[in-house]
């Protein structure tokens, strides 16, 4: 008589667990909107956080309920943003605009100053802990590759010179690189500007530039003077050019006594 | 037995982690961060409470009666994995924050040692349902403080400059094991 009172007992049991699990599951069902998985599966699935979202999910949640305006998505760019509008059935605001990190230094080893030897952990956000980094300019690119680790792209890497490379195919423009960089100086451009850029961070004073760096701005104004179009200025003591009035006649690059003004990256729009 | 006693038995003499063994998997593996340690922690209280009452009542009203007691190991076990399950699916409903702050831990700890454990240490011992509560949630507490002290470890360790063939689980287990040793001064003071 033993086995059939187990088999009552444990049958019982589960029949109990299992009918109580059926009823729950119907009772207290919670219903999910199916275009938040559409969404989801539209995104890039990269969870990088340049919406705002902690990630992909959470941003196509809040899409859904019209929390999030439809083109948050920067890696997606504008196709991502008109398959959202098509799910949702608005018309699409995507702009045509593409975005890239750009890195703002040149200051490789043998040319930028260190202030001291650093021994710590390779992080640049560990060795800003320091005296504020171990290079002598204040600005200038750590070269620890925090940004490289960072990356949810896989767009960034240390290249032999000690300075991140930005990959231009791979780079989406979401921006996790340059909230990172604790010297910010990763600036996120138009991905189709043209004409020259000044590759550099550091608004010091020319004095304290020329101490720390062989190549850092000194704000001497001399590109101002050589631009046909008005297109540089200094502010901070650093030049900008602005890329909408360049017209890549190369004055600057002529002018420059540091030579510090390259041409801007190019990526051909797909 | 004096519940003052099962209390600090249960959270520092007798640690389920540190002195019985118990629930090494998650206390491995979720003491990365002191925030993800935290939230495993709550799940543990939560969810072991609950199964200890009602393994409990399973245990003294229907195994013991028809004289099932070496079924017991299987019935807990169904009753603790429906029981979670359950809890999941109204909580989802009810309580929605409460359910995200409990994320996917809930689940994954359906099949925890340390739940069936205290469940069967509470038969084994022959509690009463009071001692049986207190026993649970104290059993949980010292889990939970022995999660977040090495959460807290682990943290330093990421930054501190450890040898290259000690990087990574070899430094937890030895910390695991030194914490371990520190926590067997507890039983000097008192045993059950």
């Amino acid at each position: 008589m033993d086995f059939v009172a187990a088999f009552v007992i444990i049958g019982g049991l589960g029949l109990i667990f299992g009918g109580l699990l059926a009823y729950t599951a119907q009772r207290f069902a919670v219903e999910e909107d199916a275009r938040v998985e559409t969404i989801c599966d539209l995104l890039p699935g990269a969870n990088c956080g340049a919406c705002g979202f902690p990630g992909c999910i959470n941003f196509a949640e809040k899409v859904v309920k019209g929390e999030a305006a439809v083109d948050c998505c920067v890696p997606g760019g504008k196709g991502v943003c008109d398959n959202i509008c098509e799910v949702l059935g608005v018309e699409s605001v995507a702009s045509e605009i593409k975005k890239m990190a750009e890195v703002y230094c040149i200051g490789t080893k043998d040319v930028a100053y260190d202030k001291f030897v650093y021994h710590g952990v390779p992080d640049c956000k560990a060795a800003m802990m320091y005296g504020g980094g171990f290079k002598a300019c204040k600005y200038g690119c750590l070269g620890l590759g925090t940004c490289v680790g960072i990356c949810p792209f896989d767009a960034m890497h240390m290249g032999a010179n000690g300075l991140p490379q930005v990959d231009v195919e791979r780079c989406t423009g979401c921006g996790v690189c340059a909230k990172a960089c604790p010297r910010g100086v990763i600036r996120i451009v138009n991905a189709d500007r043209t004409g020259k850029v000044v590759l550099c961070n550091s608004k010091d004073r020319g004095k304290a530039t020329r101490q720390a760096c062989e190549v850092g701005c000194i704000g001497c104004k001399a590109c101002v003077k050589a631009c046909p179009n008005e297109a540089v200025v200094v502010e901070d003591n650093l030049a900008y050019i602005d890329s909408t009035k360049c017209d890549d006649c190369g004055k600057c690059v002529e002018a420059c006594t540091r030579d510090i003004i390259k041409n801007a990256v190019k990526i051909a729009l797909s | 037995m004096n519940l003052l006693a099962i209390i600090f038995v249960a959270i520092l003499a007798n640690n389920i982690v540190l002195n019985q063994f118990l629930g090494i998997c998650p206390y491995l593996g979720v003491s990365k961060r002191i925030e993800t340690s935290v939230g495993m922690g709550m799940a543990v209280i939560f969810v072991m409470t609950m199964s200890a009452i009602v393994t409990w009542i399973v245990y003294n009203f229907l195994l013991e009666p028809f004289g099932l007691v070496y079924l017991r190991t299987i019935t807990f076990i169904l009753v603790i994995a429906g029981l979670v399950q359950l809890v999941e699916t109204i909580l989802k409903k009810t309580n929605p924050t409460l359910f995200r702050a409990l994320g996917i831990y809930l689940p994954l700890i359906t099949t925890n040692c340390t739940i069936l454990g205290v469940a069967l240490l509470n038969v084994q011992a022959g509690h009463n349902i009071i001692q049986t509560i207190v026993y649970a949630i104290s059993v949980a507490i010292g889990f939970t403080i022995a999660l977040v002290i090495m959460a807290g470890i682990r943290e330093r360790l990421e930054l501190a400059n450890v040898s290259s063939f000690l990087r990574g689980a070899a430094v937890s287990l030895v910390t695991a094991g030194i914490l371990s040793l520190a926590f067997m001064g507890f039983k000097g003071m008192m045993t059950l």
